[in-house]
């Protein structure tokens, strides 16, 4: 006589009941199962990632400052630098050039940066990973390699041959990868940009916690400007993948309405099959507490098995497969784009919630149809 | 009947909680496996002077989502409808939401 | 055994289709002695083998079982008593359909955690001396009418209930297999069991197993005729 043999005879009832309609329930127990591994996908995947960016750009710069003119971004003057570098707090300010780079070739966009390391190696250029895949001529597969040479078409229609110098680490493509590092003088030669203007300016300042005050005193000096704070940029990270995101709504909707079918064929009640059954199971001496239990066990049965297989799935999804499935959505148009080979950083506070979400109402779904039924008097299956 | 059926289903399970702690220990391990390769892209962020990550490369305002100002997205027309998949992805950064002038 | 005093059963009660199906009975149940419960139908007697069973409660009465008042048990002492004290079989067998017999024959002992093997040892010994053990695996859609009344005897017996309570057992056998049924009876009461029999059939009420006949009309009991 033990509460748990009386749980367990109760599961092996339940578990035949459920195999009397198989097909049913393990159709039920697919859906489920994909519902979860959707959900978890995207949680493993806007979690990773927003934890990566705040490690990796906890060193961005401290303060950068645009200028807008017409509400588009325009560039900076140097006497704008000058003026900013005498205010109270700021330790350095650097000019920064850099723009978007479109090679008409591959349909590729990639980031051009000018670099102080270069000035003295006019005609050499650092490049990421992602710009090595550029192909040399249209039925030329090889990848770009150190000492070749790479035609970037100037402002005014003449081609610049810039030789690779050397190719950034695979392992920083997250934020390199479209990266080409030439020497300012390569720059300006690309694009028109007149000796006195830069894209914007990067700040050093002493102290954090003064980055709001001088950022308002900007401000105040240039109107047509707009400082963006470190902590911004890390903001910005922080809400990548958010739910309210365009795809994301779509997919957490989608998700959300197959749970609801799938809880509704329970929560609408039992079927006269089902409550004859009951019926008989009360008269042969099984209480209200009994059926109820096998009700739970029934629900917490589907739900734990499609919740671990769902969360397993997911898992090897986003962090073995590199996001298989989900790559074709996040690669878009890009004709470049990083491997998205996450750091498993994965929230149980998430699957907590993922958990509380998803299994506890699915089981009082399953049971809470059952009381009406649980509760009839033993004598009705004698009555019919 | 060999095998009661509540005991299949019980190993099945402690199968799945088995292959979820082998999950989390390898979310572990691949972490602390990863930590250079983390400081590795840190510090080149620190070096170069990076503002973002290159996660999409379509479009200006989903490759540094931090610089872009909210004309961007209409940059082809004042009425322009979003045409990147990635700009459905990548929200509007919370600091250009911000009503309270800086 | 079970005492009844002045029970009424009363359905729907202050609505338009209420119906009195037992007006004042009384009754005493001997142990160890077979009673037949006749009557024709609507006469209440399948009310009143549930009222017996502690699987209705009367209106107003009052039943002791064993020197015990039970009337106003709370129900799950009153489950506990009932799957423990007796064993019901019921007119349409109201087997779970989709599951082995020996399944169907171990549900009743679910409640109460017993180790499974025992459980289950014990099952298998019901169902060999009703000489059905090479259908322990058989689902029960797939047996055959005696068979499946001798499952439902089976489960009925699961507990070691001191009273048997059984409802129009005969209604769907043919005379052979209705012969078959009352021997079993015998058996089990000759084991020590209590029977308690509805039926309107003179194979059950007529057999000599039969100690006891109480005639029912219209909700009551009819005044025994001096034999």
């Amino acid at each position: 006589m033990s509460a748990i043999e009386k749980q367990r005879h109760i599961i092996d009832f339940m578990l035949s009941s459920l195999w009397r309609r198989k097909g049913k329930n393990l159709s039920l127990v697919v859906v489920y199962t994909f519902v979860i591994f959707l959900l978890a996908s995207i949680m493993f995947f806007s979690h990773a990632i927003k934890k990566e960016a705040g490690l990796i750009l906890k060193d961005a710069p401290e303060i950068m400052v645009q200028r807008l003119v017409a509400g588009r971004q325009s560039f900076i003057p140097d006497s704008y630098a000058d003026a900013i570098r005498k205010i109270k707090g700021v330790q350095s300010v650097s000019p920064r050039l850099w723009g978007y780079y479109y090679d008409g070739q591959n349909g590729a966009n990639y980031t051009l940066m000018a670099n102080d390391d270069l000035r003295d190696w006019p005609g050499d250029i650092l490049i990421g990973k992602g710009v090595t895949l550029r192909r040399a001529t249209a039925t030329d597969n090889t990848i770009i390699k150190k000492n070749d040479s790479i035609p970037f078409k100037t402002y005014d229609g003449a081609y610049l041959m810039l030789k690779v110098k050397g190719i950034l680490p695979a392992a920083s493509a997250l934020v390199t990868s479209d990266l080409v590092l030439v020497s300012e003088s390569d720059f300006r030669k690309i694009f028109s940009i007149a000796t006195d203007h830069a894209t914007d300016l990067v700040l050093q300042v002493g102290n954090g916690k003064e980055l709001s005050t001088i950022a308002a005193k900007i401000t105040q000096l240039y109107p047509d400007t707009r400082p963006i704070l470190r902590t911004e940029i890390l903001r910005t990270y922080d809400a990548v993948f958010d739910w309210r995101a365009g795809v994301i709504i779509v997919i957490l909707s989608g998700a959300f309405f197959a749970f609801i079918i799938l809880a509704w064929d329970k929560a609408t009640g039992l079927s006269a099959e089902e409550k004859r059954e009951i019926g008989i199971l009360k008269a042969i001496g099984w209480e209200t507490s009994d059926i109820l239990l096998m009700k739970f066990w029934e629900g917490a049965a589907l739900s734990l098995s499609a919740f671990l297989m769902g969360i397993l799935a997911a898992y090897l999804h986003i962090f073995l497969t590199a996001s298989a499935l989900f790559a074709p959505v996040l690669k878009g148009w890009s004709v470049l784009y990083p491997d998205f080979r996450l750091t498993p950083f994965v929230s149980p506070y998430e699957i907590a919630i993922l958990f509380f979400l998803t299994v506890i109402p699915y089981t009082v779904a399953t049971i809470a149809p059952s009381w009406r039924s649980a509760t009839i008097d033993p004598d009705s299956v004698m009555r019919t | 009947m060999m095998q009661r059926k509540s005991d299949i289903f019980f190993i099945y399970l402690l199968a799945g909680m088995l292959l979820a702690g082998v999950m989390v220990i390898h979310a572990g391990v691949r972490r602390h496996l990863d930590i250079p390769l983390l400081n590795q892209r840190a510090e080149i962020v620190r070096v170069l002077g990076l503002t973002d990550l290159c996660l999409f490369t379509e479009a200006r305002y989903t490759r540094h989502p931090s610089m872009a100002d909210m004309g961007t997205p209409f940059q082809d027309h004042p009425m322009a409808l979003e045409h990147f998949p990635s700009g459905a992805i990548m929200p509007v950064p919370p600091h250009l939401i911000q009503r309270t002038p800086k | 055994m079970i005492h009844l005093q002045n029970i009424h059963k009363v359905f729907n009660a202050g609505r338009p289709n209420e119906f009195a199906a037992i007006r004042g009975v009384n009754l005493t149940i001997d142990s160890l002695k077979a009673t037949a419960l006749k009557g024709p139908s609507g006469s209440g007697k399948t009310t009143l083998l549930s009222i017996l069973g502690c699987m209705a409660r009367p209106t107003s009465g009052r039943i002791t079982l064993k020197e015990r008042e039970i009337t106003s048990l709370p129900e799950r002492f009153l489950t506990d008593i009932r799957r423990k004290t007796f064993g019901f079989m019921f007119q349409q067998f109201h087997l779970i359909k989709g599951i082995t017999a020996i399944e169907n024959v171990m549900i009743p002992a679910y409640p109460d955690g017993e180790k499974h093997s025992v459980l289950k040892k014990r099952a298998i010994g019901l169902l060999d001396l009703l000489n059905l053990s090479h259908k322990a695996s058989a689902k029960v859609e797939w047996l055959s009418g005696g068979e499946a009344q001798r499952i439902a005897i089976a489960r009925a017996l699961i507990n070691d209930p001191d009273i048997i309570i059984a409802d129009e057992p005969t209604a769907h056998l043919d005379t052979h297999l209705s012969g078959e049924f009352m021997e079993i009876m015998s058996r089990l009461k000759a084991q020590g069991k209590t029977l308690l029999i509805a039926s309107h059939d003179p194979i059950v009420y007529l057999s000599d197993v039969i100690d006891r006949i109480v005639d029912m009309r219209d909700g009551m009991i009819c005044p025994v005729d001096a034999p």
